[in-house]
């Protein structure tokens, strides 16, 4: 019985049966396509994601938009309502992108990601698949809440707007890397909330959303002086930066910091490459939740 | 390695850490067969599994998938296996079409092609009416067979599941194995599977019992049994190891002490039944002869019962 069924094989498997053949790029899109689908039939995530950084802008900018003008921070005749937004775009692509990612701790305790990782594709291409995913979803609510940038004052022109899509595009890419490297290793979303609380919230609260980076003059106490090269540090400073001089032009204020548009463009794409390395980086280690 | 083998393995060790899951084993599953991995749990069948089915890397040995090296030629054994993991692996938000194709793009199995073979996996598994439900709405049964499904699309040359049976009923299980067999018997597939389950075992063409990390076996299961000889005899007393040290002085047959009671396997159990009797008739409180069943092999193999792991029987 054993020869006869081993015969059998031996000879149909020489006609029938042939390697796949994997191709990466498809891979990329099947991994992207299936992010963006999970996310829009969980409507809580869809809810959460915008909602809650639309509500900051409205709150934060109304209420405090008499204390913020009278410091003229974003420079002459700004509110605090377009100071903040530029910020809350940030916020809204941070937002989506890191929990985009969390979608890793949910596919390994769920068992999903075994698969994914006994396919025959390159590690680059199933990180670019779930990266493209958050990114995707990132960017088609960050391009949602730009239609409230109808509503305020702003300088940009069709090309400035263009140039803004496409540096939102390179953040939510740098932003979901960064995501996919903190969640590789987690195996609670627990833990991602913490990750959040303690680096990802600071991260965008010294980025320059909220408050200006202080510039270095002979008045500077050393708390301001930290506090400036800790944000200029900081690589969603250009993100930030960067979509405020796409959005309102020049920004000539010598009392506050904000980085030129060619820096912010050039960091934001380091930023975006050096996250991406490092996500290819640390899913080529094994985890114990991947071993369910 | 055999023109004919699908694995072929040999000295391969792996640990976690401090511990070793799989010592020195060496391991050949030919072409064409269906091969069950019998182990309880802890016995290294999983890690076993892993490695086969790519998880993880090869520490120690050499294995050899399909005529491919498996520290050298990685994808070009994925391309070739199906895997069906223990834990599903199945999108519970998408639909059971949608999982079969996101599957199938990882594979590079698209257009009409794709169309084609998933009309005939549906089919095959009874899934065609199902197709567009979301899996988290499905039964246990039916997403095992989705798992199949998904482990199937690019028709791989050989399918490594991990216990296939685990939480299905008698009647899903009853399906997943004419499957198998019909994998097997209409496409040549080599299918090797891990499990726990004796009975489950006994279905495969062959058997390799796994036991704290080490092959102690590997037969087909009638030869397994036959391995035993004879007929198993079980007795229940008082004092076990006294009975069962004077029936190895008395009578030199190789008794054990089993869970409290002397088990040993000889031909023609009845005539050993009334000769213990009438050696021992104070000692003995009930006696059973029985033919030697997966438990008898393994108890033979390993000293101790399917279900108890070395630390029970006191061996460090």
């Amino acid at each position: 019985m054993i020869e006869k069924a081993a015969t059998v094989t031996k000879a149909r498997n020489s006609t029938h049966m042939s390697a796949a053949k994997p191709r990466p790029w498809l891979a990329v899109r099947t991994l992207c396509w299936r992010e963006v689908v999970r996310f829009f039939r969980q409507r809580n995530r869809v809810i959460g994601a915008i909602g809650q950084p639309v509500l900051f802008w409205l709150l934060f900018g109304v209420g405090m938009q008499r204390s913020f003008r009278l410091s003229e921070a974003g420079g002459p005749g700004q509110n605090f309502r377009e100071y903040y937004f530029p910020g809350t775009l940030v916020l809204i692509l941070l937002f989506t992108a890191i929990f985009a990612t969390i979608s890793i701790i949910e596919d390994r305790r769920e068992g999903f990601l075994q698969s994914v990782l006994v396919a025959p594709i390159p590690l680059w291409s199933m990180v670019l698949g779930k990266v493209f995913g958050g990114a995707s979803i990132a960017m088609m609510q960050g391009l949602l809440f730009l239609v409230l940038a109808l509503t305020i004052k702003i300088e940009a022109g069709l090309g400035s707007f263009v140039a803004l899509v496409g540096l939102m595009a390179v953040s939510s890419l740098a932003l979901t890397s960064l995501g996919f490297v903190i969640a590789w290793r987690m195996d609670s979303t627990q833990g991602f909330h913490a990750i959040m609380s303690v680096l990802l919230m600071p991260m965008w609260l010294l980025s320059g959303s909220f408050f200006p980076v202080p510039s270095l003059d002979g008045e500077t106490t050393i708390p301001q002086f930290l506090l400036h090269w800790l944000m200029r540090l900081n690589p969603l400073t250009y993100c930030v930066g960067g979509a405020r001089r796409l959005l309102y032009g020049d920004l000539s204020n010598e009392a506050f910091y904000t980085p030129s548009l060619s820096l912010s463009c050039v960091v934001t794409l380091v930023f975006a490459a050096v996250m991406f390395a490092g996500a290819c980086k640390v899913s080529s280690h094994r985890t114990a939740g991947d071993l369910l | 390695m055999d023109a004919a083998s699908a694995i072929d393995v040999s000295g391969l060790s792996h640990s976690y850490g401090q511990r070793q899951a799989i010592r020195q084993l060496d391991l050949n599953v030919a072409s064409g067969q269906i091969f069950a991995l019998l182990g309880p749990n802890g016995s290294g069948k999983t890690t076993l599994f892993r490695v086969l089915s790519t998880l993880i890397p090869v520490q120690k040995g050499q294995v050899e998938i399909l005529g491919f090296d498996l520290r050298r030629c990685l994808n070009e054994i994925r391309a070739r296996i199906g895997v069906v993991f223990q834990a599903a692996s199945l999108d519970r938000k998408l639909t059971v079409s949608e999982n079969i194709r996101h599957q199938a793009a990882l594979y590079g199995v698209v257009g009409n092609e794709l169309k084609r073979r998933e009309t005939e996996m549906l089919h095959q598994l009874g899934l065609s009416e199902r197709a567009y439900e979301i899996t988290e709405t499905l039964s246990g049964g039916l997403r095992r067979r989705v798992e199949l499904a998904k482990g199937m699309i690019h028709q791989p040359r050989l399918l490594i599941l991990d216990e296939p049976s685990a939480g299905l009923d008698p009647g899903a299980r009853s399906d997943l194995w004419n499957y198998l067999l019909r994998l097997r018997d209409d496409l040549g597939v080599t299918v090797v599977l891990t499990t726990h389950l004796l009975e489950e075992a006994d279905r495969a063409d062959r058997i390799g019992i796994l036991n704290e990390g080490e092959l102690v076996a590997c037969e087909s299961p009638d030869l397994l049994r036959a391995s035993v000889g004879g007929d198993s005899i079980t007795i229940d007393c008082d004092q076990p190891e006294q009975l069962a040290d004077a029936i190895c002085d008395r009578f030199s047959v190789g008794a054990q002490v089993v869970e409290g009671t002397v088990r040993f396997e000889q031909s023609d159990g009845h005539q050993w039944i009334s000769r213990l009797v009438e050696a021992y008739p104070d000692c003995i409180q009930s006696i059973r002869l029985g033919k030697p069943s997966l438990e008898d092999v393994f108890i033979q193999k390993t000293g101790h019962r399917f279900w108890q792991t070395l630390e029970e029987v006191g061996v460090d």
